[in-house]
């Protein structure tokens, strides 16, 4: 094994922020190399700079012994490198073949040579063993096989190096083996693979050696995992001792404050009924696919109720749309962050009182901007946001914080019922830490909360009750104390 | 270090957010030491006459274009309300009368507008584009394709009195500014609708109301259009159901020109006024100097394009 790319003083700034630091160190061929460290410690960043898309203020990326620069990410492309985002950059109404072949269609002399372009995608979607139809639509594939898409294209144009940007957080466990079988498939082709995950054992199970990054430094390379621990690797990640990620406090529960009562409706196939107390975090697991988004969609007004009641503190609620609900007291933390979450050319200040400054206008009418602006920087302080000051785009933050963002637009606001879908998705385990306590504090002054979670060691470390989903409708709910994960699996599976 | 990479942020922020400013301070002192009685009070006033019907459209415009969509309908809503205000008068020979239906008109255009849009769920380009069609139809349909001239004089008073030696329609623009201006800053509205610009879904999952909002802006927008028609048909004595044709690009040129993103999400009004300006400039100038109109043209799509160009720029910035 050589080392084969090398990061050499790497050093990028954006305004008021020093996102890498004179990063240095090697990856091997024919390895899978981790990358971890806490939200906004440069990861994601440093993935740009290998890809062409950020130039680096200084620094080299070395290849085989040639150093390189980037000024674009086509240089980067025909240097044999491919990193594949967690937004996936797939053209939705294209067929697979056509997606796969982007950019290098065969063709005489302009005109698309169809045959060929449909055997070239077949036999690379072989490779990749799968099984969907290459004249299919990208739109209609899911999450992973658009993934699986992006990695295909890579191998088109035979990348020796490829870069994989939080690929499984949107995957299920199936689909996470298969992910993980290709990856060693593309190891053993002797390709370089960069992992970034905030996902420890995932780190532990396929990387051969792992770089810890910590506020834009390179803090450790580790080179044989087996001599690492996990609390080792979380230790260098935060810079202190963090035994129990999720500091499970137990509270007394109150009245029942959210009630929904035979709900039906798009996704949700069978009435779904359940009860929240006051103090109480229940969550809720089951595969991709449970109906679990959809059923939080439906509570909060996005979609329409075909059937069934929602009560808060015993009364009954007409609900239509967003606003009606938050004005009951009811909250959504979407899953999809950017998409739904985030204002991202907005600043971080406008986001965290979107909806919380109606309490604070004059004359109820006129913007209180100091109140506002307090709003903003309490919450920074509280939730220990990485952001060079309030006024900065939210679309800049790491992901973790912005997900910090969306939870102060909800703690700014009079919130009873906070319905959270992945609340902790993405974000680091310093960072989770501190997720868990402030939904514990929630709690425990009374407030009720729901969340969904695919990380079944999460909903039970930090659930009071545990309710299981399945094709859209509730198929068990367990205590705490009587739930294990062999209960919880083997309803959330699917019975043929 | 820190603190020179702050220092160096706030340079950038001040390009980014005032550039336009400083290019029309510099376009002005030009244009005062080579353009003959260009900096004169009369040809001042006149020019900020000029601009008062974009102007005052550009405050709702500036709205529209923030909350992410388009409105090519205005410049037929013009001329549909100041139509409407010429008929209403001559009809009931009550000025009053004639101008709350002539702003009336524009609201419903506008109303329309919106309704179509939010709750209809139509695309904001081809539904304004088919009620500019519309409107200007019926400006001709019921002004039976002549001006109509206006038989009260009072009428003329709104586009032609003076107060404090400057023309009441210069007041009106200047209230405008500073009214919708608040209401971009300082109130709920104005940061929804940004919000909105920003991200449709987010803001619609953060509680803001997408539908009410969008309605409240092209209503807006159509009163707005329907004032500036009813001071223009004021000036002109008479209802003209050709006015303003065009005008939809020259407002959305101002705002673009001012700064405000083609996407949504980004707009001030401080921009916003010094595009209207800069606009008004140009023509101005190109008069003063004897330009031909058809030149004209062309000198103003090149100021669109340099406009948009300087747009791409500032998103490729962030
Ligand atoms: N375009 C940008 N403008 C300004 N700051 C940025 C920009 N992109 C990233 N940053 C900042 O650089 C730092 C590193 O961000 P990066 O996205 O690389 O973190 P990360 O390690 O990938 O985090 P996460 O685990 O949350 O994805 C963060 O503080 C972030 O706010
Ligand atoms: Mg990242």
């Amino acid at each position: 094994m050589e080392h084969y790319l090398e990061f050499k003083s790497i050093t990028k700034t954006f305004p008021g922020v020093r996102a890498l630091d004179k990063v240095s160190f090697t990856v091997k061929s024919s390895s899978i190399h981790g990358l971890v460290g806490e939200n906004g410690a440069g990861k994601s960043t440093l993935l740009h700079t290998l890809s062409g898309a950020l130039i680096p203020n200084e620094g080299k990326i070395i290849i085989n012994g040639k150093a390189m620069k980037f000024s674009s990410t086509k240089d980067a492309l025909d240097a044999g490198i491919a990193v594949i985002y967690q937004e996936l950059n797939l053209v939705p109404e294209m067929t697979v073949a056509e997606n796969l072949m982007i950019g290098n269609f065969p063709n005489h002399s302009g005109l698309v040579d169809h045959k060929k372009l449909r055997k070239q995608a077949e036999k690379q979607i072989k490779r990749l063993m799968e099984e969907f139809n290459p004249d299919t639509k990208v739109k209609n594939l899911s999450i992973a096989q658009k993934q699986m898409i992006e990695i295909g294209k890579a191998l088109m144009q035979d990348a020796q190096i490829i870069a994989f940007d939080e690929p499984t957080s949107s995957l299920s466990d199936r689909e996470i083996k298969h992910l993980f079988t290709i990856i060693e498939q593309l190891k053993a082709e002797g390709r370089a693979i960069i992992y970034v995950s905030h996902r420890m054992e995932e780190i532990f199970k396929i990387c051969d050696t792992c770089t810890v990054f910590r506020d834009g430094k390179h803090i450790e390379t580790f080179t044989d995992m087996e001599k690492v621990s996990h609390d080792l690797l979380v230790k260098k990640m935060v810079g202190r001792e963090l035994n129990d990620v999720y500091g499970y406090e137990s509270r007394p529960a109150g009245e029942v404050i959210f009630s929904v009562k035979n709900l039906q409706g798009p996704g949700v196939n069978k009435p779904i009924s359940l009860k929240l107390k006051a103090g109480e975090v229940i969550g809720i697991f089951g595969l991709v696919g449970a109906g679990r988004t959809e059923l939080f969609k439906l509570i909060y007004g996005l979609e329409e109720l075909e059937k069934g009641e929602i009560e808060v503190q015993g009364e009954k609620l007409a609900i239509k749309n967003p606003h009606y609900s938050i004005k009951n007291k009811i909250c959504l933390l979407p899953e999809d962050r950017k998409e739904e979450g985030i204002i991202g050319i907005r600043s971080v200040s406008e986001n965290i009182n979107v909806s919380s400054r109606r309490h604070t206008l004059k004359f109820n009418f006129f913007l209180d901007k100091d109140a506002e602006r307090k709003i903003a920087d309490k919450f920074i302080n509280e939730l220990a946001i990485k952001t060079p000051s309030r006024e900065q785009l939210t679309g800049n933050l790491s992901g973790g914080n912005q997900q910090k963002v969306i939870l102060s637009r909800w703690l700014s606001e009079d919130i009873d019922i906070f319905l959270m879908d992945e609340p902790t998705r993405g974000i680091d385990v310093g960072a989770k830490y501190e997720i868990y306590k402030i939904m514990y504090q929630l709690a425990a002054s009374g407030k009720g909360i729901i969340f969904i979670s695919s990380d079944l060691p999460e909903v039970m470390g930090v659930a009071d009750r545990i309710i299981v989903m399945r094709t859209g409708e509730i198929v068990g709910s367990l205590s705490r104390e009587a739930a294990t994960e062999e209960k919880i699996l083997s309803m959330a599976l699917p019975v043929n | 270090m820190n603190n020179s990479a702050t220092t160096q942020s706030k340079i950038k922020y001040l390009y980014n957010n005032y550039s336009i400013i400083f290019i029309f301070v510099i376009m002005f002192i030009l244009l005062s030491i080579f353009v003959p009685y260009f900096f004169t009070w009369r040809n001042m006033l006149g020019l900020a006459l000029s601009v008062v019907t974009i102007g005052i459209i550009a405050n709702t415009m500036m709205f529209a274009l923030g909350s992410g969509d388009f409105d090519l309908s205005v410049s037929s809503t013009v001329a549909f309300s100041g139509i409407t205000a010429a008929v209403v008068i001559n009809a009931t020979g009550s000025v009053i009368l004639g101008i709350v239906s002539g702003i009336l008109a524009g609201g419903f255009v506008g109303l329309i507008n919106g309704y179509s849009i939010a709750k209809l769920g139509l695309n904001a380009l081809i539904t304004t584009l088919a009620t500019q069609m519309i409107f200007r139809g019926m400006a001709f349909i019921l002004s039976n394709g002549r001006a109509v001239g206006i038989s009260k004089a009072g009428f003329f008073k709104l586009g032609n009195s003076m107060i404090f030696g400057i023309p009441t329609p210069i007041w009106i623009l200047i209230i405008s500014f500073i009214i919708f201006g608040i209401l971009l800053n300082n109130t709920v509205f104005g940061k929804n609708t940004l919000a909105i610009g920003g991200n449709t879904k987010a803001a619609e999952l953060a509680g803001i109301n997408v539908n009410i909002t969008k309605i409240i802006i092209f209503t807006a927008q159509g009163f707005m259009a329907g004032f500036a028609g009813v001071i223009l048909a004021s000036r002109m004595t008479s209802g003209q159901p050709n006015a303003a044709q065009g005008l939809e690009l020259d407002v959305i040129s101002a705002c673009v020109l001012g700064g405000v993103s083609l996407n949504g999400g980004i707009a001030t009004i401080s921009g916003v006024i010094v595009g209207v300006l800069i606009m008004g400039m140009i023509s101005n100038a190109l008069n003063l100097l004897n330009v031909a109109t058809f030149y004209q043209y062309v000198v103003r799509g090149a100021v669109l394009l340099i406009a948009i160009y300087l747009d791409i720029l500032k998103q490729r910035n962030q």
